[in-house]
């Protein structure tokens, strides 16, 4: 991403007052849409649950956590929409993109399973986000940090949340203890991918956009290490398996995702409640 | 939901505008902390809150509703207990 150099990027048009030496639009626009795709599936996928939850006053806390997503990813695609200056809004963004066109992390996009799958999932993107959304709080893009700080609070809740949950079921009988740490072994591969930086997050990390996603790694880690060590639950090896959602590789199962959250718009264009 | 691990919680909600604590209903939880958060979910998500108590519900003494009236019968006819019987002067405009 040779074009991230601040002597070019201050050649870029448009974007917010004052952001035009940030870094050119076109890697901020790629860079907000990763973090927009990845709240706006999770929420999708714990919709899912409303109706289906162990009990109603889950269906309903699951339910709160989707909304709080969901307002991320508005907020996150519409922003992306505009650096990206070709007329598409949060709905064309959301409703009318193909699976490869989402850049959100393989993380997210992992089946709902049963409920220690769920939680643990969101348990691993929880103290993930937390430690994201700190950091871009103190973004050089503005709007990006406004955004960061109205999430972190709500992320803070959800790790509570997340956390409290994988310490009843991890600490709790044989059968769902068994069931935890199998959860815990799936989604472990997926994990690499928060970590691993490619060449846009490198450039945006270099011009303070974004942090270095490796240097999140430490913090996840802690997080998530408090709440295994409570659930009696074994920390997995690392992983060499390697999927790159950020990239736009998916598998089957967002295709499935999608065609359910996207029909309606497909069906009836500009269908308005 | 009478499952003996997922007993009943009263939920008090304090509002935004509000001094004390209110009755706002109940929730089925497994212990003290899913019920707080449970509670969050369903009796605040409106922000109607600013402050939570939960409380088991087999912790709360009743009062027995057949002793009603020898319990609150005997105040329906002292209405000299009611401060309704003083003049106010003009001048005093808060009270």
């Amino acid at each position: 991403m040779s074009e991230a150099l601040p002597a070019q990027a201050q050649m870029t048009a448009g974007g917010a007052i004052g952001a035009s030496s940030l870094a050119p639009d076109a890697d901020r626009a790629k860079y907000v849409l990763r973090l927009a795709d990845t709240s706006l599936i999770v929420a999708q996928q714990l919709g899912a649950w409303i109706g289906q939850a162990p009990a109603l006053e889950e269906d309903l806390g699951l339910a709160n956590i989707a909304l709080d997503l969901l307002g991320q990813g508005r907020l996150l695609l519409a922003y992306a929409g505009e650096l990206e200056g070709r007329g598409r809004d949060e709905d064309a963004l959301a409703f009318l993109r193909e699976p490869s066109e989402f850049v959100n992390v393989s993380l997210a996009e992992q089946p709902n399973g049963d409920f220690a799958d769920t939680v643990m999932r969101q348990l691993l993107l929880d103290a993930w986000q937390i430690e994201l959304f700190e950091a871009l709080e103190r973004s050089r893009d503005e709007r990006l940090g406004q955004i960061a700080a109205k999430a972190v609070k709500e992320t803070r809740y959800h790790l509570r949340y997340s956390g409290g949950w994988v310490v009843r079921l991890g600490d709790g009988t044989a059968e769902s203890h068994e069931r935890t740490q199998q959860a815990l072994q799936r989604l472990w591969p997926y994990t690499a991918e928060l970590f691993d930086a490619d060449p846009l997050e490198e450039a945006l990390a270099a011009a303070g956009i974004g942090p270095h996603p490796a240097a999140l790694a430490a913090g996840w880690r802690a997080r998530l290490q408090e709440v295994l060590a409570e659930a009696t639950l074994i920390l997995p090896p690392p992983a060499s398996f390697r999927w790159y959602g950020k990239r736009g590789e998916h598998n089957e199962h967002l295709g499935h995702l999608l065609a359910e959250m996207q029909i309606l718009q497909r069906t009836y264009p500009g269908a308005k409640w | 939901m009478s499952d003996p691990r997922s007993p009943l919680w009263e939920v008090f909600v304090r509002p935004r505008s509000g001094l004390e604590h209110k009755h706002a209903g109940s929730v089925h939880a497994t212990d003290a902390r899913m019920a707080l958060e449970h509670a969050r979910d369903l009796y605040t998500r409106r922000g109607e809150g600013v402050s939570l108590w939960v409380v088991r519900s087999s912790d709360i003494v009743a009062s027995d509703p057949a002793e009603a009236d020898e319990l609150f019968e005997p105040a329906r006819d002292k209405i000299y207990r009611h401060p309704t019987f003083y003049e106010i002067p003009e001048e005093v405009k808060t009270l």
